[in-house]
């Protein structure tokens, strides 16, 4: 019960906090002071005070979009374990449900995006479908790696089957799945070096397109639910890199709340250093990734390590 | 002792004639050495006792062969290359002076193959062979040369890099038990193959395949072959074509050697005869309507390297056919690049169409150009008929009736195809010849005169001694 | 240290996989350089455990692969990248999104051949065997892709890095072949390309092999 109502706050509260340190990372890298850490709380409830405005082209889809991705990253985020946590809901193929279900949370974001009627949000919807469809294989292969070292379909189990001395044997293996698993994070979340999300130029916009025409608490859900993607994409990361018997316990969640706001902060130092990359080299990043991953699988295989 | 004369000889005549670019001095070298190797071989036939006993450098039976033929091969064409070299050629090449160091160097490490017992050292040697013929390709600076090198450097390096990776797959085989390793030394390798694992015996040995099969020219390894054998001055095709494809010939026999002790030999061989029908296959299509005489040679070459890894592949008597028509092949096809060049320099293209009456033209040449093509495609009186025809019926006594029919089939489709080309270039009047009809340079003729002779003489006769040494090679093949 | 050399033959089979989608010919030239000190790691790592004697022999393994295949080649492609004047591969024959399907697909081949070819005495990573075969298909399939003769011989390069990779295996069983071996082949044969590529340029306007398309049936 406990670890129920840990998880369930960790989930709520902390997402917003990468944002924050994420938008104080580049402005450290851009010599500013940047926004307070805290400002997408405020953000947050700013929007969600406000009133929304709706299209009369639109219908209940345009509506239900951002609520439907919320949603779905919420019901995600229970499948995932933070750290010594145990997830709140585990059973064997959630792994999958998870995949999907952030799916079907960005099924229904392009369908309020071509709900709308305008060919600007259709060309955003349509080049997320090309990168998500190459980026769910990149996903796909790493959480096979996973699966593959634990003999299990189960976020829980796959990533408790990472003692110490995994890395010590499998490196080559968790270091393919962990870049493979970094450039995913990079792709689902749009950052650089595939979407800028800081753009004002409605041309260089990739996911941002999407959701142009949200406003109030549709917004705010957006921006929420996209801070919970960030984070339960670090948290693979970071139960990827750390073995699981560290993170166990009291100083264990604290380790993964510090892990997140870690990987918050190179997601930052990654978006100032690398410039973004033409639209038809985000192909080739997203299928360099599958093919990482699927190298691990391979090693795994036939590589005779275990 | 001799050994090492054999290969220092050349090489530091080599760089002898490198520094003094006259060209008299340089083939008054390049005779003496011919003369002196062919001597230094003619006393290795001569000794008795095992040579081949040194872990680096020996001579077995096998070696012997391949080193005489590249020895009177090698010596034909210093004979010839007094004129040409003399007389000016038809596309004036620069750095003339750099043609007879190049030979010599390449005739030290055609020698350095045959004589290595060490499979490591024998994969240098072949290697430095590549190396030591590509500028001789590239000797005219044409485009179409410079094709050709490149082609055959890359093909070249290609195949022996597959050849090294094969070798090492044999280090692995022999330092299975390290206690006793045979090491790359060839006679502890053969001694040693019972206990050698077979798997790794069997991918080296196709590795060897398809690397040294690259040198040798077999299908579909081949594409460097017409290009370099053609765009090379002739008498470096003669030596190519003569001398060099045997060496990668040893090169895989060496690797079947292996094969046979460590009880692969029947896997060996279904290698050897699939890319000896796919040579021959591919040789005799290209045979038919080929255009360029040179080219023509050198398709022949890949349909003659075809019939000696089928006569290899089919084992048992057929295995002294095969190294029989090594001989007559090198014998017969030095024989004519050598008349090529004579073809060459009075009508100065290598398009046979433009080629007409060279009968008329320069008789000698002209008959002897016609005999020499009998004599490849299998006609008798000739050696290659005798080598071919113990294939064929080592077929018909194994019980392959259907190969030998395959064998004879394409051997017909290749011949027919030499024929449409050679003989319309022999026959009617000299139209467009480059020079007048004049009394044809005797050292033009007389090499290919004496070795076409040669090729005469062993299709009725076959010396005791060198049936002898090819017996003794059969043996060393497990035949 | 096996974990350590298999980051390192990953690491190569990575450097691979990016010269087998990159068509910058400068970003191959360096490629090519990385994986020469990936190789040059590798006999310290692999033989961690030798006599005093026998680190003598990797010491100058490693060296004279850091300084030939990190240093001297590189260098001459670059030079013979410079004077023809060419900067990218323009129509490579498989393009550069299938070469990369085709590379993953090479390294799962050459996995399933490692697997099937287990060393009698196993040396170092269990990586070893696959990684080597998978970096000579790899070369070949650039080898055979490309169109601009530096490409070629980048692949060719490739393929040489692959079979020195196998033969690092028999470093200690049969000393002084590898080197003697790989190197000897690796300097002379480039350095005669290298030549064989400045003729090339001169002779012709570029080196795309396009034009070295003449002789043909």
């Amino acid at each position: 019960m406990r670890d129920i109502i840990i998880h369930l706050v960790i989930l709520l509260v902390l997402p917003p906090l990468l944002l924050g340190a994420i938008t104080k990372t580049k402005a450290f890298f851009a010599g500013r002071s940047g926004p307070p850490l805290l400002q997408t709380y405020h953000d947050i409830y700013r929007l969600l005070r406000k009133g929304a405005v709706y299209s009369t082209a639109t219908t209940w889809v345009f509506r239900a979009g951002p609520i439907v991705s919320l949603a779905t990253v919420m019901i995600a985020g229970l499948l995932v374990p933070f750290g010594g946590n145990r997830a709140t809901f585990v059973f064997a193929g959630d792994m999958i449900v998870f995949a999907y279900l952030l799916g079907l949370g960005r099924f229904f974001t392009m369908a309020a995006a071509l709900d709308t009627g305008s060919s600007f949000e259709g060309m955003g919807a349509s080049r997320e479908a090309a990168f998500a469809s190459l980026a769910e294989p990149a996903l796909f292969l790493v959480l096979a790696v996973l699966a593959v070292l634990a003999h299990s379909v189960s976020l829980q189990e796959a990533f408790g089957v990472l003692a110490t001395g995994t890395w010590g044997q499998m490196a080559p293996v968790l270091v393919v799945a962990c870049i493979g698993l970094a450039v995913v994070l990079l792709a689902e979340n749009s950052r650089i070096p595939v979407d800028d999300p800081a753009t004002h130029l409605e041309l260089t916009m990739l996911h941002e397109v999407m959701v142009l025409d949200h406003s109030g608490p549709d917004l705010a859900f957006i921006v929420y639910g996209s801070t919970m993607k960030l984070f339960l994409f670090g948290a693979l990361l970071l139960q990827l890199v750390l073995p699981a018997p560290v993170l166990l316990g009291a100083q264990g969640v604290g380790l993964f709340c510090v892990g997140e706001l870690v990987v918050a902060v190179l997601v930052g130092a990654c978006e100032s250093i690398i410039a973004r990359l033409r639209l038809q080299r985000v192909p080739q990043f997203l299928v360099a990734a599958a093919v990482l991953g699927g190298l691990g699988v391979t090693i795994l295989f036939a590589g005779g390590l275990r | 002792m001799r050994l090492y004369l054999l290969l220092g000889l050349p090489a530091a005549t080599g760089v002898i004639t490198f520094f003094v670019r006259r060209v008299r001095f340089q083939l008054t070298a390049l005779l003496a050495s011919a003369v002196i190797h062919a001597g230094l071989t003619t006393s290795l036939w001569l000794s008795a006792g095992d040579l081949s006993s040194g872990s680096f450098l020996g001579v077995d039976a096998a070696g012997l062969l391949f080193l005489s033929l590249t020895s009177i091969v090698f010596f034909a064409v210093s004979f010839y290359s007094i004129q040409y070299l003399l007389r000016g050629t038809h596309d004036a090449p620069s750095g003339l002076y750099r043609f007879v160091p190049n030979l010599l160097w390449f005739l030290s490490a055609m020698t350095l193959v045959t004589v290595s017992r060490n499979m490591a050292l024998m994969w240098a040697a072949i290697e430095a062979t590549t190396l030591a013929s590509a500028p001789l390709i590239y000797f005219y600076r044409r485009r179409s040369a410079l094709e050709a090198a490149w082609k055959y450097l890359l093909i070249c390096s290609v195949g022996i890099a597959v050849a090294l990776l094969g070798t090492f797959f044999l280090g692995v085989a022999a330092s299975a038990s390290p206690a006793d390793s045979p090491g790359l030394s060839l006679t502890a390798l053969i001694n040693a193959g019972p206990r050698l694992p077979r798997l790794w015996v069997d991918v080296a040995f196709l590795l060897a395949l398809v690397g040294y099969g690259t040198k040798m020219g077999l299908a579909p390894l081949h594409t460097w072959l017409p290009d370099a054998h053609s765009q090379a001055p002739s008498p470096v095709s003669a030596l190519l074509s003569g001398a060099l494809l045997n060496c990668a010939f040893l090169g895989i026999l060496r690797f079947y050697q292996v094969c046979v002790a460590a009880g692969e030999g029947a896997f060996a061989r279904s290698m050897l005869l699939v890319m000896g029908f796919v040579s021959i296959g591919v040789a005799a299509a290209f045979l038919v309507g080929q255009k360029d005489y040179k080219r023509l040679l050198a398709y022949s070459s890949v349909e003659n390297m075809g019939i000696i890894a089928i006569g290899i592949g089919l084992g048992g008597s057929a295995i002294y056919g095969a190294m029989l028509h090594a001989v007559n092949h090198s014998l017969c096809k030095a024989g004519l690049f050598m008349l090529a060049g004579n073809v060459l320099h009075a009508f100065g293209t290598t398009s046979a169409q433009n080629v007409r009456g060279l009968v008329r033209h320069s008789p000698m040449t002209g008959t002897m150009l016609v005999v020499a093509f009998l004599a490849i495609g299998g006609t008798p009186p000739f050696g290659p008929f005798v080598s071919e025809f113990t294939i064929f019926s080592a077929t018909i006594r194994g019980g392959q009736l259907w190969l030998g029919a395959l064998f004879l089939a394409l051997l017909a489709v290749a011949s027919l195809g030499m024929a449409g080309v050679i003989l319309p270039m022999a026959q009617g009047t000299p139209a467009n010849a480059v020079s007048p009809p004049r009394k044809e340079a005797t050292l033009s003729i007389a090499p290919p005169f004496v070795l076409i002779v040669m090729i005469l003489i062993l299709g009725m006769y076959v010396p005791a001694a060198l049936d002898d040494l090819l017996s003794r090679t059969v043996m060393l093949l497990g035949g | 240290m096996t974990s350590l050399s298999a980051l390192l033959l990953l690491a190569i089979i990575v450097t691979d996989l990016y010269i087998i989608s990159t068509g910058r010919l400068g970003s191959c030239i360096r490629a090519t350089a990385l994986q020469g000190v990936l190789l040059a790691l590798l006999p310290p790592v692999i033989y961690a455990d030798s006599t005093a004697e026998q680190w003598f022999h990797i010491g100058l393994m490693s060296v004279g692969t850091l300084v030939l295949k990190a240093g001297v080649i590189p260098w001459l492609l670059a030079r013979a990248m410079r004077e023809a004047n060419v900067r990218r591969e323009t129509e490579p024959f498989v393009s550069l999104h299938v070469s990369v399907v085709l590379g993953a697909l090479l390294v799962a081949l050459g996995f399933w051949m490692g697997k099937r070819l287990p060393l009698p005495v196993p040396i170092g990573s269990p990586l070893l065997v696959p990684a080597s075969l998978a970096t000579i298909l790899m070369g070949f399939l650039v080898l055979v892709g490309r169109k601009m003769a530096i490409a070629q011989v980048v692949g060719y390069l490739v393929l040489e890095n692959g079979v020195f990779i196998f033969g690092l295996t028999l470093a200690r069983a049969l000393p002084f072949v590898i080197e003697l071996g790989v190197l000897l082949d690796l300097l002379v044969g480039v350095f005669v390309m290298g030549i064989a590529i400045h003729h090339i340029s001169r002779e012709f306007d570029d080196i795309d092999t396009d034009a070295l398309a003449s002789l043909r049936d």
